[in-house]
């Protein structure tokens, strides 16, 4: 495995008329932690669904274990598979149960053996502390609950880093911690990291590395005691005022 | 007035006829089911001339009345040297106008099941076939359901004009009856009766499918 997990090169990307990522270059190490804020309309959420070709980018280069991100769709998916993703809305399939949302991924993209997918998603269901949930469909599952399979989900892929795009936006502020937590965990186990948030203390605790952007660029960057104790631009000051 | 005693001898045929009717259904309604999947599919497809089929055929029969589509395949394919039969005919052409239903229902379905689904799937590595047949089409079936039972029920009221071309199924077995015993309005009430609780009883099976589905999973 290479020291570098993923590297962006002056990636831009427009809507119609409308520039939303102005040239960001971004490096993130095997194993790093990598936080990423910034008001809405930042472009945060885009810069992450570059990552993994959720939105094709205008120009730049991305490359995820020095592999290009580019090429067929068939090239696309395959590198696709090497990166788990973690939504705002959870996206978990409805019509499968909580085991089978799990085992949908290694099952049909890796040619798993269903007992073999079976028992690795019940193994990830306990990880993440659900493991009595595995038989029930996920609307009967509380917001923070959905949110702990849809990472059990990415895991099953066995990726080689995992993109979180505003992973507790969507919860209840009692419902956060039990993510937290298990983003926490998987921090400490070495997972490589790129989460878009806004929960501050998060950051500053679990991240190696804060990402500021602005308008389309990376505004400012740094570790955590860097970024938040002694912001360098204003506009990053501003920022710190309003979410805290 | 009204005497249902004349009916009443009748009525084993009249059941007959109504086992026809049910029968030309279900298989209208499966072959139905099986174009419209098909068209919904070839209309979002990214290959032009499929997409310019499957447009022709939903345009054509929704824009048509069906019954010139019946006598179309039972009168003019015998032309062309294509002799269905009566009960093939009618199978064939009812089957092919509810396609075109059944096209619009699923499209409708597909387009609204929400886009992160797919891109969770795509996240995942699945690709597009996988993604359509895996996580898209079995949500949008099941938010067609509604609209396909309804689709259904025509069916078996539209199986009616098959009488037009001599299949043996309720109405015509109740018009060949109500004329040789001048019967008619007590004969076409039972076979309305019959129709009703057939189309009741189809109404009451849907409900109890989309009851369970809404409640062990969406």
């Amino acid at each position: 495995m290479s020291e570098t997990a993923i590297q962006v090169i002056d990636l831009h990307k427009s809507f119609d008329a409308l520039e939303v990522l102005k040239g960001v270059s971004l490096e993130v190490k095997t194993g790093e932690v990598v936080a990423v804020i910034g008001s809405s309309g930042s472009g945060k959420s885009t810069l992450l669904r570059c990552l993994n070709r959720l939105e094709q980018s205008t120009s730049g280069t991305i490359l995820v274990d020095g592999t290009e991100l580019k090429g067929s769709k068939r090239a696309i998916s395959e590198i696709r598979r090497e990166i788990g993703m973690v939504f705002q809305q959870f996206n978990l399939f409805p019509h499968m149960t909580v085991l089978e949302n799990v085992m949908e991924g290694p099952i049909q993209v890796l040619g798993m053996p269903k007992k073999e997918a079976a028992a690795l998603a019940a193994g990830l269901l306990a990880k993440v502390g659900l493991a009595e949930k595995a038989p029930v469909y996920p609307r009967k599952l509380s917001g923070g609950q959905q949110q702990r399979v849809a990472i059990a989900r990415a895991l099953a892929m066995n990726p080689r880093a995992m993109l979180f795009d505003e992973p507790t936006s969507a919860l209840d502020p009692e419902l956060r911690g039990e993510v937290l937590q298990v983003m926490k965990q998987l921090a400490a186990e070495g997972m490589t990291m790129v989460v878009v948030t806004h929960e501050m203390k998060f950051a500053r605790e679990v991240a190696d590395r804060v990402i500021f952007m602005h308008n389309g660029i990376i505004e400012e960057q740094g570790t955590p005691d860097q970024l938040f104790d002694s912001p360098r631009s204003e506009r990053l000051r501003g920022f710190l005022r309003h979410v805290s | 007035m009204l005497d249902f005693n004349l009916v009443l001898p009748f009525l084993p045929f009249l059941l007959q006829g109504a086992l026809i009717t049910i029968e030309i259904s279900v298989l209208a309604t499966a072959l139905g089911l099986v174009l419209g999947l098909i068209a919904a599919l070839a209309r979002m497809s990214p290959i032009k001339p499929l997409v310019w089929v499957a447009d022709f055929y939903v345009w054509s029969i929704r824009g048509t009345p069906v019954l010139v589509q019946l006598f179309i395949v039972y009168f003019g394919l015998p032309q062309f040297g294509i002799e269905l039969g009566a009960m093939l005919a009618a199978v064939v052409a009812l089957g092919a106008n509810t396609g075109a239903y059944v096209a619009e229902i699923l499209r409708g379905g597909i387009l609204a099941v929400p886009t992160g689904q797919v891109e969770a799937a795509e996240s995942l590595g699945m690709s597009s076939a996988k993604v359509m047949r895996r996580i898209i089409l079995p949500q949008a079936f099941r938010l067609s359901i509604p609209a396909l039972g309804n689709q259904a029920v025509s069916m078996l009221k539209e199986s009616s004009l098959a009488s037009l071309v001599t299949v043996s199924e309720l109405m015509m077995v109740s018009q060949r009856f109500a004329a040789t015993n001048y019967a008619y309005m007590e004969f076409y009430i039972v076979a309305a009766v019959i129709y009703l609780v057939m189309t009741t009883g189809m109404t009451w099976g849907l409900k109890k499918i989309e009851f369970r589905m809404s409640k062990s999973e969406r």
